[in-house]
């Protein structure tokens, strides 16, 4: 009976253990099918979703940064180009105390506090793996040095990278200009995409101005990246496209020449060619090292660079703006015989001063006894200032402006590189809306021999020169002569013709002349110096001394008894062959003192440079184009 | 074709009698464990090694599991006190001589291995709560379940000193898993639901800061991208750009890319996911659905309340197994730190399924030779 009754309790616990166990099936199942519902929510509902989130995490692009277009002469030679300089890098997430090494590092490289404060926030932007950059620019020897202790400096990485270089040195900086680090200010003005993967950027000159041309396209590569960052594989490239290689028409034989003729003094020359605007040379001394800033320049060398008294930074070519002085006589000249007020025989009688009628002021003569009976030719030749006066007084301000304006005064050349100035050539108008002022009399006076309000660069002068030579043909100076983007034939650009500056030929004729007799006649300002010399070709060139301050009516210009800083500015423009113009030089030796005595020696050392051969004697054949 | 008892049978059958084993049983398992290794050697990132290690474990587990089969349910009902008294002295020892690995104080160094005492406890107090219960007739009274609640809230609270949510969850589910099985009223379990839910925020207050995070961030995993949440992000990503069909074996760029932590323990069932696709996991569903089956059949047909119910809670908690770490992979339960079961790479647990998979075998051999 006991038995019986424990195995009808067994009998009852199996049956009541298998309802549960049933029940237990039911939840089981019941479960089962939600975790399959929500594995299919994820694969198969929010599949997509998931599947970018996928693609994000392992996906990364690249960018890779296009080669600079390089800089060359007209001849071929470097001006700027790219070589591997070698820098450290850091792999943040191999170091694992990263002032220690930075301690480390500086027995065998010095760090700067910019390097360091750079080095820094470059760490804190930088993805995960991305080696940080902490100096560049490293000599051979530290290279060496940090090579073999590689395995005591874990993380640090010797990296060959392309850097632009200058081998010409400070002779080219205004000209060519330089890259720099890309700045904040940089940053506002670029389309970042562009520059993915670039750090540096044209600052000046060539280099910034054809900026777009010179840097290429990045290319891209997508790879795949795993948790950590670490790049697994490449999947696709897309190679950049290297920048375009530009040929300047500057000659670099010139241009040294040009800057050797300066001889340490501060000046601008620019030499072109007057049938084509080719920019020949463009030197303003004193030039700086560019490669100084491609490496990032610290503060203290900037600030010695900047505070210089003699301004290496300062572009006086495009920048500088000077009175041009006697320089524009022929201009005004060209002025009164195209508007009829004078003939080229008419004759005066120069004495030292000119006295507007009517008034007692005495308007004086750079030479204080005045040059007797002069023509205009003559005139010109000696630089008579008195008898400009008078040409100026009978023309009146209105009849002179449009034809200096012509020749380009008072407007940008607009030559391709960067900060070029426009001068002023005043006028009424000019000075009722600057100086809220009318017009004297007596302005008009200085006006004529390049003083007072009128400023002008040297790019300016020369370009005006040029266009004296053609007899009013003008054409666009440049300094780009050939581009090569790799695809086939460099194009060459063809020269831009401007309006040019319509006077009957035999007014052209009569300055012409004039111009000869300056340099080459004995009464010609520019003979002693340069005509007496006996020049292998003919010159015809235009003297200018334009002061920094004005005297007193009675005062005497005496060099001896000023500082250098209130020397008048020394200027020459000119070209050459007279009848058959090759070259067009304007100098300017800042403070130099007369133009005759100081800068036309320097415009002949540069014509010479260009037009004989090495001998010194024959003039080269012109190359047929 | 040999004849034992005037029966013909095959080798095999013959094999599988005389080595007490559960044919399909056998079968559902070596299925799981050859896919495991496969799902290892992919998210191990293809390291021989790793899956080398893996098959020793499987060797000790399967010698284990044939071990354990031979002995007989009396036997093992005779040292369940034994075994459990002898779980809950090593967990003192842990708590004052443990190893600490990963900040958790579990292991005990033995010299020549370490060795997680909790992981007897998987087994230790199921079969302990199933000899008491066994020894009683009907269903368990309130003095039965006052004193079965202790046997399992003794070891549960030790393992959490530990602190090892995962385990002690899953070792107090084993041993509340006899006591359903048993056949506990109905009202019984309201009023357990119902401390259960007064417990939770005692146990809010006990629980450790990063045990308390790995909750909050089950919540909200996006709160915590790069901290807690980057599992279950993670996790999420792997899983869902599977998609139907999944990247190919070897082919998951979530796994192989090491985007997925912890992706050759907890969370290779993602890795799973990502490679096999939603039909690969329903395949596995089903698999795991199937060896439970399989084990509670095995346990409805047991010849007595002692093997009933621990087969019953063996079968169950393996489904808990991989319920808790497959909602935890896909974001609907917090990170426990359970392992999908016989499939995440380690030993004590697997050693451990093994082990209770021989006492099921154990079961089913022992209805064949009372059946006969």
């Amino acid at each position: 009976m006991a038995e019986r009754d424990a195995y009808g309790e067994e009998q009852q616990d199996r049956e009541r253990f298998v309802v549960r166990i049933l029940l237990a099936l039911v939840v089981l199942l019941a479960i089962v099918l939600a975790l399959g519902w929500r594995l299919s929510g994820l694969q198969v509902g929010a599949h997509s979703h998931f599947t970018t989130l996928s693609e994000n995490n392992r996906l990364r692009v690249e960018p890779i940064a296009p080669t600079r277009g390089v800089i060359r002469d007209r001849n071929g030679v470097l001006l700027a180009g790219n070589r591997a300089s070698y820098q450290l890098e850091v792999t943040v997430e191999q170091v694992r105390d990263l002032d220690s090494l930075l301690a480390r590092l500086r027995g065998y490289v010095e760090l700067s506090e910019a390097d360091v404060e750079r080095f820094r926030r470059g760490v804190r932007q930088r993805r995960p793996f991305q080696p940080v950059l902490l100096k560049a620019g490293l000599d051979d020897e530290t290279v060496a040095r940090i090579a073999v202790s590689r395995h005591e400096l874990p993380g640090v990485e010797i990296e060959a990278r392309p850097q632009r270089f200058y081998p010409q040195g400070s002779t080219l900086s205004h000209a060519v200009g330089y890259v720099g680090r890309i700045n904040q200010q940089d940053l506002q003005r670029i389309d970042r995409r562009a520059y993915a993967g670039t750090t540096h950027i044209g600052k000046s000159g060539v280099e910034r101005f054809y900026e777009d041309l010179l840097h290429g396209r990045p290319g891209y590569r997508q790879v795949e990246v795993n948790a950590q960052g670490r790049v697994i594989r490449e999947l696709s490239v897309t190679p950049p496209q290297p920048g375009t290689d530009l040929t300047l028409t500057l000659d670099v034989n010139l241009q040294q020449a040009a800057y050797r003729a300066l001889a340490g003094q501060d000046g601008a020359i620019v030499a072109l060619d007057p049938n084509n605007g080719e920019v020949l040379a463009l030197v303003s001394a004193p030039g700086f090292d560019p490669g100084a800033f491609v490496h990032g320049i610290s503060q203290a060398d900037f600030a010695a660079v900047r505070d210089d008294p003699r301004r290496p930074l300062f572009n006086r070519a495009l920048t500088g703006q000077y009175p041009p002085g006697s320089t524009i006589k022929p201009l005004v000249a060209l002025a009164a015989l195209d508007e009829g007020v004078t003939t080229a025989e008419r004759e005066m009688f120069a004495r030292g001063y000119f006295q507007l009628p009517g008034h007692e002021r005495r308007y004086r003569d750079w030479r204080r006894e005045g040059h007797g009976r002069v023509d205009m030719s003559r005139a010109i030749a000696v630089s008579s200032d008195v008898y400009f006066y008078d040409l100026a007084h009978t023309m009146g301000i209105d009849r002179m402006v449009p034809i200096l304006g012509a020749f380009g005064l008072g407007q940008r050349v607009g030559i391709d590189s960067t900060g070029e100035r426009p001068g002023i050539l005043p006028s009424r108008d000019w000075k009722r809306a600057t100086h809220d002022q009318v017009w004297f009399p007596g302005e008009t006076l200085i006006t004529a021999i390049g003083q007072g309000y009128m400023l002008s660069t040297p790019l300016q002068m020369a370009d005006f020169t040029a266009a004296l030579a053609t007899r009013g043909q003008r054409y666009q100076p440049h300094l780009l002569r050939a581009m090569d983007n790799g695809s086939g034939e460099p194009e060459y650009p063809l020269p831009v013709a401007r309006d040019p500056v319509t006077v009957d030929e035999k007014h052209w004729d009569s300055i012409h002349d004039s111009l000869i007799e300056a340099v080459h006649a004995r009464h010609g300002t520019a003979w002693g110096s340069v005509g007496s010399t006996r020049p292998a070709y003919t010159i015809a060139g235009k003297t200018g001394t334009s002061q920094v301050f004005s005297l007193g009516e009675d005062e005497e210009y005496d060099e001896d008894e000023l500082a250098r800083r209130l020397w008048d500015h020394a200027l020459f423009v000119g070209y050459a062959p007279a009848e058959d113009p090759r070259i067009a030089v304007a100098v300017l030796v800042e403070h130099g003192g007369s133009g005759g005595r100081v800068a036309a020696p320097v415009a002949r050392q540069v014509m010479d440079a260009y037009l004989l051969d090495d001998a010194g004697m024959t003039i080269n054949v012109p190359e047929d184009e | 074709m040999i004849s034992v008892t005037g029966r013909e049978m095959s080798v095999s059958q013959w094999a599988l009698r005389s080595l007490r084993l559960d044919s399909v049983l056998l079968v559902l398992l070596s299925i799981l464990l050859l896919l495991g290794l496969a799902v290892l050697f992919s998210a191990s990132g293809e390291s021989v090694l790793a899956v080398e290690r893996q098959i020793m474990r499987i060797g000790l587990g399967v010698a284990a599991m044939l071990l354990v089969a031979q002995v007989s349910m009396h036997t093992l009902r005779a040292i369940s006190p034994w075994l459990f008294a002898a779980g809950i002295l090593l967990l003192l020892a842990v708590m004052f001589v443990g190893d600490v690995g990963k900040g958790a104080q579990r292991w005990l160094d033995l010299g020549f291995m370490r060795f997680q005492p909790s992981e007897i406890m998987k087994l230790a107090v199921p079969m302990m709560v199933a000899w008491y219960l066994s020894q009683r007739h009907g269903c368990p009274r309130i003095r039965d379940l006052l004193i079965t609640v202790t046997l399992i809230l003794v070891p549960v609270y030790l393992i959490m000193q530990q602190p090892d949510l995962g385990t002690s969850m899953l070792v107090g589910a084993a041993g509340f898993m006899v006591i359903f099985l048993a056949g506990l009223g109905w009202r019984w379990f309201l009023g357990l639901g119902v401390v259960v839910a007064a417990a939770i925020p005692i146990l809010w207050s006990q629980m450790l800061d990063y045990q308390r995070q790995r909750v909050l961030t089950l919540f909200n995993p996006e709160s915590d991208p790069l901290g807690a949440g980057y599992h279950i992000i993670q996790s999420k990503i792997a899983i869902g750009s599977g998609g139907l069909y999944g990247k190919g074996w070897l082919n998951g760029t979530q796994s192989q890319l090491d985007f997925l932590p912890e992706r050759s323990t907890d969370f290779i069932f993602a890795v799973y996911a990502e490679e096999f696709g939603f039909i690969g996991v329903a395949l596995l569903l089903l698999l795991y659905f199937a060896i439970v089956a399989r084990g509670l059949w095995i346990a409805a047909l047991a010849q007595d309340r002692y093997a009933r119910l621990l087969g019953g809670s063996i079968s169950l908690t393996f489904a808990v197994y991989m319920v808790v770490n497959i909602g935890m992979v896909t974001g609907l339960l917090p990170v426990v730190g359970v392992p999908l079961p016989l499939v995440s790479y380690g030993g004590t647990s697997l050693v451990t399924l093994m082990v209770a998979f021989g006492i099921l075998m154990s079961i089913a051999s022992q209805k064949r030779l009372v059946n006969r």
